[in-house]
């Protein structure tokens, strides 16, 4: 008995020692090698006087990895873009947020993660998030909060939230990038189909997926006089990106629209399976390709199969926000902003681009930045007439859609196949 | 004739007390796991002390992360908690993932009759609580009655009725009870009405806690001060002898799958109301496969769940740290949770083989 009561006594103390060995203080490690000449010995050593100033972290949760090559990259790159000019500013994030890789820990708190961690200024990156900055703003009124693509800060947005005073929403017309993309689909196919691979249905995403519909008719009838309608299908997995028995399989997806005679696929995705499915049929020796999101360099797995990719520049507007929350004259905004019409791929002062890819032929090429040139010069596509995709009318002859309008989208539009939501 | 063991020579050595004694090889296996981890840890060229210290300051930093690991607390240990009733029985309810699910689903359907009602708040969340027992008590009696009457073992039937559940919630979430013009896989967020009360400036209820902590002692009380408890251990362990002596075997086995179910439905329904305030998929936070690790380490006593199922969860959420601090995957929580299941069930092996070779042979 005396023996087995020894043996749990060192069991315990062996435990305990874990337990303090684990909490204890780390020994500070080797200081780094100076790499500057050491100052001379006669100097006299310099007191410091004050403290060191704290450091302006900024904090950025991220949907999915950030090295998606996609929205997540995206944001990333935009949040490491407005910390490289502000001076003495360090970027901290916690990526995979979403309930299918961390089903137990909510956006909210990931965000209170990054606040114990000293984030001055925390940037959700997703729609999906909703609720976290619901969460997180209620029990944090006075933190500054960045939410990407939302729309609590819009005064005359539905979703207007007048108690969040610290929550600010951040968006770019990518509405533009999408009518490029499906422009360049219509330039480019040769069967008149084009495949748009959506991810969920919400406003965001019916308002992409009709602005790349509105792109692909205006330049299949208005630049190569087409007079048959262009077919049009979207097919929305359920996710932003692959989940295994819950989402549509996205490379299965793409997959069935090339079999079935669309050569383009338009992504609506954060992941890259259009294009690599496109390479796919490519290298088998069929003639199709891909149109990519999000990212700048989204069309680098496969340059061949790809015509081009409207891309986020989210630094052109996070960097401005941030600094005023740095410099203390931070006010709530609502910032859906317009691409620079001068260069629409300075990274520095247009918030989205489009970046062209091997597989757009020189002539389409310049048939694409011919229309560019003209949404530059003011070509509204939200014009009508223009119905709903149940024929029910959206906007009159000659009717320009406001800003709500276009935001809250209801519908698909005529033209278009796919689901709605809200029939 | 009068029995004596044999002694064995080997019997006061060191290595062999070192495994024999519970609480020591126990902490073998606790070394184990974590010099197994550290391994790992070390071969993703990361530095295991920083990690396990990465850990602890996530679960335990700052106020706000132990309430999170407090909350957190709550349906892992409702969840195993609900499987001592399976395992006395002898039975492996891997079903508990879909009977949170379900509970869940009946919880929010409830929310959903009352929403834009002016009914009282605590009835409200009453009745959802009282329903989500009901969907989870469901759809574990389901397993029980195809074990029971169908000869369906119940590992295949409750997998089974895991992927319906989830595949209604699938249908629901992204069909009938999707925000208005949204199909993202969530409904929208519940009132702050329909919200189980919270401590002010934390995301922990008070009254999820408590329910917790008296779910404890009543499973505790109903497993090992009862006669319930005691048959229903005569069935786990031995079912034909238990059978044999008069137990209603099926009955008690259907009844630990009704009490799982209860348990599990309460979880399902505290997800909703208390944690994720939506419906949504993965809303069971896969609190019942971790469940069943713990109901393994705690080797069936209902007590020592809680502090089993506080460590796991410390675990948990102070590896969502280890992607901010260390660009490493959170994911780590689940090998070292993992490894200390499989090398506690070593250690636990190698001790029972050592005490019968050593001990428990009998001349005579």
């Amino acid at each position: 008995m005396f023996s087995k009561r020894i043996w749990t006594l060192v069991s315990l103390l062996v435990v305990m020692a874990l337990v303090l060995a684990a909490c204890a203080t780390p020994t500070a490690a080797p200081a780094p090698v100076e790499t500057e000449a050491p100052v001379a010995a006669t100097e006299a050593p310099v007191v410091a006087t004050e403290a060191p100033a704290e450091p302006f972290v900024i904090g950025i949760l991220t949907v999915g990895p950030i090295t998606d090559n996609g929205w997540s990259t995206a944001n990333y790159l935009g949040a490491v873009y407005a910390q490289s000019k502000i001076e003495g500013a360090e970027l901290i994030y916690a990526e995979n947020v979403n309930s299918a890789a961390n089903p137990n820990t909510t956006a909210a708190q990931f965000a209170e993660q990054l606040l114990d961690k000293g984030a001055n200024v925390i940037i959700f990156n997703s729609d999906d998030m909703k609720d976290g900055v619901t969460e997180f703003t209620s029990l944090h009124p006075d933190v500054p909060v960045i939410w990407l693509t939302g729309d609590f800060a819009w005064e005359d947005g539905k979703r207007y939230q007048p108690d969040m005073k610290s929550q600010s929403d951040v968006f770019s017309k990518m509405e533009y990038g999408k009518m490029m993309a499906g422009c360049a689909a219509a330039l480019t196919t040769k069967t008149g189909k084009i495949g748009f691979l959506g991810a969920l249905i919400n406003d965001e995403t019916r308002r992409h997926a009709a602005a790349a519909y509105l792109g692909a008719d205006y330049c299949w009838k208005s630049i190569r006089s087409e007079t048959t309608p262009i077919d049009f299908k979207v097919t929305w997995i359920g996710m932003w990106f692959n989940i295994p028995g819950v989402t549509l399989d996205p490379t299965q997806v793409a997959d069935t629209f090339f079999t079935d005679g669309y050569d383009i696929v338009i992504s609506g995705i954060d992941s890259t399976e259009a294009v690599t499915v496109a390479k796919k049929f490519r290298d088998q020796g069929e003639d199709v390709y891909a149109v990519q999101y999000d990212y700048e360099k989204a069309c680098d797995v496969a340059p061949d199969a790809c015509l081009g990719v409207p891309y986020y520049n989210w630094g052109v507007d996070l960097l401005p926000i941030i600094q005023s929350i740095k410099d203390g004259t931070y006010t709530r905004q609502f910032v859906w902003s317009d691409p620079d019409w001068s260069d629409i791929n300075n990274p520095d002062t247009s918030s989205i681009g489009f970046k062209k890819s091997d597989g757009l032929s020189a002539e389409n090429s310049a048939l694409l930045d011919q229309f560019i040139g003209e949404l530059a010069g003011g070509l509204n596509l939200w014009t009508g007439p223009l119905n709903f995709q149940d024929g029910t009318e959206f906007l009159a002859d000659g009717v320009e859609a406001t800003d709500q309008q276009i935001w809250y989208l209801p519908q698909l539009l005529e033209g278009m196949t796919g689901d709605s939501v809200t029939k | 004739m009068e029995k004596e063991k044999t002694k064995n020579p080997n019997q006061n050595s060191f290595l062999f007390n070192l495994l024999t004694n519970r609480a020591s090889s126990m902490t073998l296996a606790v070394v184990f796991a974590l010099v197994f981890t550290s391994l790992l840890v070390w071969m993703m060229k990361a530095n295991p002390i920083s990690v396990f210290q990465t850990i602890i300051t996530g679960a335990f930093g700052s106020t706000n992360n132990f309430t999170q690991v407090i909350q957190a607390w709550v349906p892992l240990v409702l969840a195993s908690l609900g499987l001592m009733f399976t395992f006395t029985a002898g039975l492996w309810n891997i079903g508990m993932e879909g009977q949170i699910v379900m509970g869940a689903i009946f919880s929010y359907g409830i929310i959903r009759i009352f929403d834009g009602s002016d009914a009282s708040s605590a009835l409200v969340i009453i009745l959802c609580i009282l329903a989500g027992i009901l969907g989870g008590t469901l759809w574990a009696f389901l397993v029980g009655l195809l074990k029971n009457f169908g000869g369906v073992n119940e590992i295949f039937g409750g997998l089974g009725f895991n992927f319906i559940a989830d595949a209604v919630m699938l249908f629901l979430v992204f069909g009938p009870w999707k925000p208005e013009g949204v199909a993202n896989g969530s409904t929208k967020m519940l009132d702050t009405r329909f919200w189980l009360p919270q401590i002010e400036g934390t995301y922990l209820s008070l009254w999820a806690l408590g329910i917790a902590i008296v779910c404890v002692i009543l499973v505790t009380v109903i497993l090992q001060g009862t006669y319930f408890g005691l048959k229903l251990k005569a069935v786990g362990k031995n079912n034909k002898s238990s059978f044999l002596l008069g137990i209603h075997t099926n009955r008690y086995m259907l009844l630990a799958f009704v009490l799982c179910g209860v348990l599990a439905g309460l979880t399902g329904a505290l997800q909703v109301l208390g944690f994720n305030h939506v419906l949504r998929n993965n809303i069971s936070g896969g609190y019942g496969y971790i469940g069943l690790m713990v109901g393994m380490l705690a080797n069936i006593q209902p007590l020592i769940t809680a502090p089993i199922a506080f460590i796991f969860i410390a675990l948990s959420k102070g590896a969502a740290g280890l992607g901010i601090d260390l660009k490493l995957d959170s994911n780590l929580a689940g090998v070292i949770q993992g490894a200390l299941v499989i090398f506690v069930l070593i250690m636990d092996g190698v001790r029972k083989v050592l005490i019968k070779k050593f001990k428990g042979v009998q001349s005579g």
